[in-house]
């Protein structure tokens, strides 16, 4: 398979990709003089799970940043499901279905795991002020409904021993975890990922990598992930965008990436 | 022992979700509402009526209200006692122009005035935060009180700009002004009171809630998961607002009496925000707690000295009960940020494990 070729397949492991869901065009992000991510095009196709990889600084999390709407591009656009994408907040953007976790954790430190991924059904919820207040018939029965998806979210994650804590007391792994939790309970259309496996250990990264591939193979959600552990990256993805100071320097296969000379010399650079 | 848990299960997410899910809970809060509902009212004196429950019960009332901004929603404000009086002066130019309007009615509309008075104030939070923020309410507190002074026509041009409460019937009792019987005016507080306060719990525990707490712990996320930040802080100022509106009707016409326009200046906007500190920032039952503790350190603190027979002044009691206050607040803030409230659940915890607690 080749980047261009845009037919529907089916992967080894029997996963169907489709067409295009998103794609980035001639996309560059300015912060006064620096320039963070320089007229980078690509593209996401719907089921796949796409990597986004790069040394230190070359501008992975602002190209995630533009995708959830939390930045607007300087130049260029983002076009999602086959049109354009206008101007919009970045509660619009989740309320069309993307949904993400952040590299520094962002959870509500205030509340429980199970409030914190509560909290990501809001996008489905109905029910209005009055009627919550009234809490009786309504608004109760939609609470309980999407208990029920949430639930579903903590046994696929199992973290059903951690429901009732608040997330300030869990210890990292668990947070990336709940935050992850948050972003399913959303069931987006496209889920991007800053650097899930970050700073976990060996059996963490393990576990996380299945529920990556699990979520993308049961429910076929379309994944964009940032990762700096190239065996995972690697061992996840279907297609590869590699960046290097805010340009993209490579695009394809995990393969076709492994072999190309600007990616490699971009990582020797950085490992000298 | 007295918390076991053991036995209770949950067959149903809407039973998880049930305000009380451990037995116990919905046991005390019995106790207190039977305290409250019939055997205070039995046994209180008239003066206990009027200087220590239904004060009580007004600033409860208020510190929900603001709770529901700074403890839930996480927007600070230091105008709440110029809310209480847009939502006073409503009231009485309500059952002046329409003197036919149930006193009932008229309270609890007079919270749509300060409400709407609370979101124009709250607009530029969207864009200022924090401190910066308070100091807008600030500007609120002082344009409003100035207000109240300034503009006759919200005193029916009432020379001292005072708010006078007449004598209001409703159903054939007198319920507000010089002859309302205050048991009367106590039931009708705590029926109200008790009214928010469910509405309130309902908004607070379930989506709502969970709206507001977002943009109070990381309003970027908030933000990133699909919470238009704008409507909710707003509508954080619109509920917060009309509590507070109607504590400041409820507290005039039906406990105070009278109100002059500096009754609702800066420092009782500070002893709101004590109470909803001391008692807990996102607590709902901690405002109460608050309160009692706030209504009640001052006589506790005049009438300890005289039985122990010590003989102490007026203006010492007052300076004490200053100092009591300062020093809890202090204590809160830097121990306890989540305040009485918090302190009780520890305790709650403590129990449910006792005498076990491996
Ligand atoms: N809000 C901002 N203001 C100014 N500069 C920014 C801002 N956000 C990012 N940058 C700059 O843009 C460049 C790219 O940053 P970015 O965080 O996207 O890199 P990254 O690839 O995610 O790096 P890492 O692997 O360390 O997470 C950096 O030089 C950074 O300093
Ligand atoms: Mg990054």
């Amino acid at each position: 398979m080749s980047v261009t070729d845009l037919e529907p397949y089916t992967t080894e492991d029997g996963r169907e990709i489709g067409g295009v869901v998103m794609e980035m065009k001639n996309i560059t992000l300015r912060f006064g003089g620096v320039v963070a991510i320089k007229d980078i095009s690509f593209d996401i196709r719907q089921g796949e799970i796409r990597a986004i990889i790069g040394p230190n600084g070359a501008g992975k999390s602002s190209m995630l940043n533009v995708i959830s709407g939390f930045y607007t591009p300087s130049e260029g656009q983002v076009w999602y499901q086959g049109q354009p994408r206008p101007a919009m907040k970045p509660f619009e953007i989740a309320r069309q279905g993307v949904a993400r976790t952040f590299q520094n954790i962002a959870l509500f430190e205030g509340m429980s795991t199970l409030d914190n991924i509560m909290t990501g059904r809001l996008t489905h919820m109905k029910s209005s002020m009055l009627s919550q207040g009234l809490w009786w018939g309504k608004a109760q029965q939609e609470e309980a409904k999407h208990r029920e998806v949430v639930e579903k979210v903590i046994d696929f994650l199992e973290i059903q021993n951690i429901r009732k804590t608040p997330v300030g007391r869990l210890p990292y792994g668990l947070k990336k975890r709940v935050e992850l939790a948050r972003a399913l309970a959303a069931e987006p259309q496209i889920l991007l990922l800053d650097e899930p496996m970050a700073g976990m250990n060996v059996e963490e990264k393990e576990d996380m990598s299945r529920f990556i591939l699990d979520v993308n193979d049961e429910f076929g959600t379309t994944i964009a992930l940032i990762e700096h552990d190239m065996g995972v990256v690697m061992d996840l993805s279907d297609r590869v965008v590699v960046m290097d100071y805010g340009k993209k320097i490579g695009d394809g296969t995990p393969d076709e990436v492994r072999n190309n000379q600007d990616v490699i010399d971009a990582y020797l650079g950085v490992a000298n | 022992m007295f918390y076991n848990t053991a036995g209770q299960f949950k067959t149903s997410y809407t039973k998880d979700q049930s305000l009380f899910p451990v037995k116990q809970d919905a046991i005390l809060l019995g106790v207190v509402l039977l305290c409250a509902w019939i055997i205070f009212p039995m046994t209180a004196s008239e003066f206990t009526f009027k200087t220590m429950l239904m004060p009580v019960l007004c600033y409860s009332l208020a510190a929900l209200g603001l709770n529901v901004l700074t403890g839930f929603a996480g927007q600070l404000s230091l105008g709440t006692a110029a809310f209480m009086g847009v939502g006073a002066f409503a009231c009485y130019k309500l059952i002046t122009i329409f003197p036919e309007m149930n006193i009932i009615v008229a309270i609890l509309l007079s919270g749509v005035f300060s409400s709407a008075v609370g979101v124009a104030f709250g607009l530029p939070s969207l864009r200022i935060k924090g401190f910066y923020l308070a100091i807008a309410t600030l500007a609120a507190q002082f344009f409003l009180v100035w207000l109240f002074e300034k503009w006759h026509w919200l005193s029916n041009h009432n020379p001292s700009g005072a708010i006078e409460v007449p004598n209001i019937d409703m159903f054939g009792i007198t319920v507000a002004g010089p002859n309302a019987a205050p048991v009367t005016q106590y039931y009708l507080i705590l029926a109200i009171v008790t009214l928010i306060t469910i509405v309130t719990i309902n908004l607070t525990r379930g989506n709502q809630g969970r709206i507001w707490k977002a943009t109070r712990d990381m309003d970027i996320a908030a933000e990133l998961i699909g919470i238009n930040l704008l409507k909710s802080k707003l509508t954080a100022f619109a509920v917060s607002s009309y509590i507070v509106g109607v504590a400041g009707a409820l507290f005039v016409f039906l406990n105070l009496g009278a109100a002059e326009p500096n009754f609702f200046d800066i420092p009782l906007s500070f002893k709101i925000l004590f109470i909803a500190i001391i008692g807990g920032l996102g607590s709902v039952m901690g405002n109460f707690m608050g309160a009692i503790l706030i209504v009640a350190l001052p006589v506790v603190i005049k009438f300890l000295p005289d039985a122990i027979g010590l003989e102490i002044n007026p203006a010492t009691v007052e300076h004490l009960n200053i100092m009591t206050v300062g020093a809890l607040i202090i204590f809160f803030l830097i121990i306890e940020p989540h305040g009485l409230a918090r302190l009780w659940q520890l305790i709650r915890e403590k129990l449910i494990i006792w005498p076990f607690p491996h």
